[in-house]
């Protein structure tokens, strides 16, 4: 994938060399929208962004995969539901589920099919008010252990963009506890619950920590300029979103030492 | 050709947005009957040729594994309709 520099050159913030060599993939389906926003957003972490195609049947040597957020086939029949189905889901699934433990992150539609490909637990509905919802919006991040969130502190608090209209989390009450006694629950929105979601969930992960969803949107605050500081007065940073890039990078080399 | 009709719906625990809408635009065109209403699916999968036993449960797992998602809904009907 080409990214055009929109506002100006990506130059990695993170500027670890040893980060340069790591690859994430950023996964497109027909319908996907965020997915340049994405791969610039790998970039200015300092790793090397992999165009992935959903009709590809192989991962090819990324060392973590990002399904970014959009309308994934319209949205038709569930959002996510087709998506779930497509090639190279089945690879990201083998491969999340292997002792490899591969990291992938889901973002708003990418959390979608991650619920449905049963890779994470629940499911989305309709936000409760009935409204597409776009805002800045603060979260708590809950469990600073994950693939993703290694350089957050604990109950630290981000702002990052959130837009969606099928944003309700929902589990049954079995479900919910459990990802509350596990540390599931990676992040939590905090003063205001956009959709409805049960107990304020924004994003969880799976039992090993190295499948993270969510619904808001981190890789539109990585940017000094061009993230929620200077709107709504609500706080936060225009780079709130960029430690989910930084942590899965230092994941990979800390394992790879 | 005969059709294999599966319907799903929101399970019942599940609030329907959606049926919450419409609930609420029903008594601005007069009706006032309904006190709730919830909207699900209806699928019409066509099969060429006759529907075996073999065609049915074909239709009955994909009713369960991508035309509804056991985690927000039931599927309450599989039957064959002919043309």
């Amino acid at each position: 994938m080409t990214e055009l520099p929109l506002i100006g050159e990506a130059v990695a913030v993170a500027a670890n060399p040893s980060l340069a060599g790591a690859k994430i993939g950023v996964v497109t389906f027909p319908g996907t929208l965020d997915d340049r926003d994405a791969a610039r957003a790998v970039r200015l972490a300092g790793a090397t962004p992999v165009a992935l195609w959903h009709a590809d049947t192989t991962l090819g040597d990324v060392d973590a995969v990002v399904i970014p957020g959009g309308f994934s086939y319209g949205d038709y029949l569930r959002a996510g539901a087709i998506a779930r189905f497509a090639p190279l889901m089945s690879k990201i699934i083998d491969a999340a589920t292997s002792d490899a433990k591969l990291p992938v992150l889901g973002i708003c539609n990418g959390f979608q099919i991650l619920t449905e490909s049963h890779l994470l637990p629940g499911s989305m509905i309709k936000n409760d008010h009935l409204k597409f919802m776009c805002r800045d919006q603060v979260l708590r991040v809950e469990n600073n252990s994950t693939a993703w969130t290694g350089d957050y502190a604990a109950g630290q608090e981000i702002t990052v963009p959130l837009k969606n209209q099928d944003g309700q989390y929902i589990a049954d009450e079995k479900t919910l506890d459990a990802l509350e006694a596990e540390g599931r629950v990676v992040f939590r929105y905090v003063g205001f619950n956009p959709n409805g979601s049960r107990r304020d969930i924004a994003g969880i992960s799976n039992a090993a920590g190295n499948v993270v969803g969510l619904m808001p949107h981190p890789e539109h605050a990585v940017e000094v300029g061009y993230g929620p500081e200077s709107l709504d007065g609500i706080g936060g940073s225009d780079t709130d979103g960029l430690g989910f890039f930084t942590s899965v990078l230092n994941k990979i080399v800390g394992d790879n030492k | 050709m005969p059709r294999i009709v599966v319907d799903v719906m929101p399970k019942p625990e599940i609030l329907d947005p959606q049926g919450k809408a419409i609930v609420g635009a029903l008594p601005r065109l007069g009706f006032t009957s309904f006190s709730s209403v919830r909207q699900g699916k209806r699928f019409e999968l066509t099969v060429d040729g006759e529907v075996t036993d073999a065609i049915l449960a074909q239709a009955r797992e994909a009713a369960e594994t991508l035309l509804s998602n056991p985690v927000i809904e039931d599927v309450v009907n599989v039957e064959v309709v002919e043309a």
